[in-house]
């Protein structure tokens, strides 16, 4: 009987005095958690895809509260749900919204088995970071697309896929949501985001090679060739060339399209723009013009 | 018989050359010296086009301590400098010689007369070392780390033995068998030397048994060299690794990176480094030609070549008979680490061991099938690690699983690969996910 009061004893004394450490630790080291964190977190995607530059939705919804703290939710941009979201989220906090531009990731590269001849063979594992251990990849460029798909790989929104026939990644716009996974997975930086541009139209330099330019006529068809002419031609000095490369100013560009008939390589594409009427076309089109004018230009 | 204890394969070992005696190849039309022969900062070229350069001259002089010069193995005149597709697979810029004659700097001593360590009694250890700095001497085994960088040891660390790693345990690679064969007395003097550079009196040199003429030979000539041990090997690949040679000679294991052998007190040198070094201190030669081996079994006659640095491979293969119709790929070094060429005109560098051509047969790859967890690949590894682990983590782009399971430890032999019976690319997605894991850990400590 005595050993059962005993152990009645012992242990509600170690029940009670544990308790009592239990209370005064989670008095004193009691985390508040900000309620609007959880509020703002629940109108958020859920995507978790680090996008926003943040880990994870939570920790996006962690940083708005703060910046609202601060005053102002400048930069904060979840571009997954865009500028709806932004909105909601900028009610929770009470604060107005900041315009942002929408954008769209841009596979700046053309070059397509037939504009890029495959001048060795590759039979390793279809990924580009294991392909570029084995040296530049499949075509002469140094630089372009490998093909190996580690961008389609990245994207959790089925946005990119490989097309069959040109061997490049090529971009769902409806789908991609800008999240900015592809940029940080292509070992050759070839994808971009860009400014989707008014009715989504925009002008884009589709090569990233900075060869010199007899290197980079030689290796593929159409290469950017660092030449200069459409610096020139663009009325507006949205063009600038750097390392035998040009690039295209999205804030400055105004869309005429002067730079694309410029461009002696057929470099510089005009995305999501109507057909042409037969006209203009009739000045680009034809090979042997653009051919001639390589030669002058080399 | 000694060897390491952990893991291992045998591959075939397909030593086809492993008689034919070495014979010198054919000056080349234009040699390519690329700046990126060596791991370490590339080499800065002190030549322009249009000058004069003979034989032994210093077309690149070392940027830095962790690099090395490069010199001219032909005499003629310089036509460029630009950029080249070397054995790596990389644009890399190189000077570019156009050979006239063949007129050799005349401090070189061509004499085929061996020097021995007493008749230099003017040596010191900072000037052998100097000296092999100077030649721009590399390990020659492939990995072509400066030879000096490995002589100077780092603060807080000695050296107690020296070992000399003449295993060749690739498959059909004969280039050291044949040195050992035919320079033995140089080697166990390139050996000395080594040992009087690091201050040491113990040397070792490791040989596979699949060599009994090399070991037999070595051990008559080490009979005047009482520091200096042959130790005979039981075959297994990799035991060409550093790590797994110093496991067998001296039965010490070495911790996991960023530890170096020297911090167990031994020194690795490649027998042909070793050579080299022989020829640099007591020739005045620096490294600017290398017995590389010429194999393939559809090759004609395979052959071990004594060939200038900057000779196109195309012309190596034009003397052993020819470029077979048969000719899937064509690899530069070994079937195991070797690197497939992607153009015949790759120069010979400091590093080519090899150059191995296989038949559309042997070079295709088969379908890889799902892993069946046989661990075939774990009890394979030599470093012990996990390779189906390293390979899935690493292709599923979880860098901190392949961090903690010790990727960074991968020797990158291909093992694991070899003994896959599902043929899974293991090896290809362990050393990608090793490349990245290395850039994350500098970025973290560049931070």
């Amino acid at each position: 009987m005595n050993v059962i009061l005993i152990a009645v004893g012992i242990l509600g004394a170690v029940g009670l005095i544990s308790s009592v450490v239990l209370y005064v630790v989670s008095k004193k080291f009691t985390v508040v958690e900000d309620e609007r964190i959880g509020r703002v977190a629940e109108v958020l995607p859920q995507a978790n895809c680090g996008g926003c530059g943040f880990p994870g939705c939570s920790g996006f919804a962690a940083a708005c509260v703060k910046a609202a703290d601060a005053g102002s939710l400048d930069g904060k941009l979840c571009p997954v749900g865009g500028q709806a979201v932004m909105e909601k989220v900028a009610g929770i906090l009470g604060l107005a919204v900041t315009e942002s531009t929408p954008k769209v990731a841009v596979v700046r590269c053309n070059g397509t088995c037939a504009n890029r001849p495959r001048v060795v063979e590759y039979d390793g594992v279809r990924s580009c970071r294991v392909q570029l251990l084995s040296g530049t990849g499949e075509t002469a460029c140094a630089f372009g697309c490998l093909g190996g798909g580690d961008c389609v790989a990245a994207c959790q929104f089925g946005a990119l896929s490989i097309n069959a026939e040109t061997g490049l990644p090529q971009v769902n716009e409806d789908l991609c949501t800008a999240c900015g996974a592809c940029v940080k997975t292509c070992p050759r930086k070839v994808i971009e985001l860009r400014p989707k541009g008014p009715k989504n139209r925009r002008m884009v330099v589709m090569c990233v090679n900075r060869d010199k330019g007899a290197v980079a006529n030689k290796i593929c068809k159409a290469s950017c060739i660092g030449c200069g002419k459409c610096v020139k031609t663009c009325p507006f000095e949205a063009i600038t060339l750097n390392n035998n490369l040009a690039y295209i100013d999205p804030e400055k560009c105004k869309l005429c399209r002067k730079c694309e008939e410029a461009c002696p390589k057929g470099a510089i594409h005009a995305l999501n723009f109507p057909p042409r009427k037969p006209k203009t076309e009739a000045v680009t089109a034809p090979d042997s013009g653009t051919a001639s004018a390589v030669k002058t230009e080399v | 018989m000694k060897t390491f204890k952990i893991g291992g394969v045998h591959p075939s070992e397909n030593k086809l050359s492993a008689t034919s005696p070495i014979r010198r190849s054919g000056l080349p039309k234009q040699a390519v010296f690329s700046l990126y022969q060596h791991i370490g900062a590339p080499a800065k070229p002190v030549v322009a086009k249009g000058d004069t350069v003979k034989v032994g001259t210093v077309l690149a002089e070392a940027d830095g301590f962790v690099s090395v010069p490069v010199h001219s193995s032909v005499s003629g005149r310089v036509s460029k400098i630009d950029a080249v597709v070397d054995a790596s697979g990389y644009r890399r810029p190189a000077i570019f010689v156009d050979v006239e004659g063949d007129e050799w700097e005349e401090s070189i001593d061509r004499s085929d007369a061996v020097v021995p360590l007493a008749g230099r009694p003017d040596l010191t250890a900072e000037s052998i070392v100097a000296k092999i700095r100077e030649a721009g001497i590399v390990g020659m085994g492939g990995a072509t780390f400066p030879c000096h960088v490995k002589l100077t040891p780092p603060k807080g660390t000695k050296a107690e033995c020296v070992v000399i790693n003449a295993v060749e345990c690739e498959p059909y690679l004969t280039a050291d068998h044949r040195l050992m064969l035919e320079k033995p007395e140089e080697i166990l003097i390139g050996t000395s030397l080594i040992m009087k550079a690091v201050g040491v009196d113990r040397g070792y040199i490791g040989i596979e048994r699949n060599k009994p003429d090399a070991i037999a030979l070595l051990q008559e000539k080490a009979k005047a060299y009482p520091h200096i041990e042959i130790v005979p090997l039981q075959v297994k690949y990799p035991q060409g690794g550093e790590k797994q040679l110093i496991a067998a000679v001296t039965g010490r294991e070495v911790p996991a990176p960023p530890a170096l052998p020297i911090h167990v007190g031994v020194i690795v040198q490649n027998v042909g480094t070793t050579f080299a070094i022989y020829e640099a201190v007591m020739k005045n030669k620096p490294l600017f030609e290398r017995v590389i081996t010429v194999t393939g079994k559809n090759l004609q006659t395979p052959s071990n070549l004594l060939a200038r640095i900057g000779t196109p491979m195309s012309q190596l293969i034009e003397e052993c008979g020819g470029l077979p119709d048969d000719t899937g790929k064509v690899i530069g070094g070994g079937p195991m680490m070797g690197k497939a060429l992607q153009h015949l005109d790759v120069p010979v560098c400091k590093g080519s061991s090899g150059l191995l051509l296989l038949s559309e047969r042997e070079s295709r790859r088969t379908a890889p099938q799902p892993c069946i967890r046989c661990a075939k690949c774990v009890s394979a590894c030599p470093m012990g690690l996990e390779p189906y682990l390293l390979a899935t983590a690493s292709s599923l782009r979880k860098w901190d699983v392949a961090e903690e399971n010790g990727i960074t430890s991968c020797i990158e032999c291909g093992s694991c690969q070899f003994t896959c019976p599902s043929f899974r690319p293991i090896l290809d997605n362990v050393r990608m996910g090793k490349t990245t894991v290395m850039a994350l850990i500098r970025a973290r400590n560049t931070k």
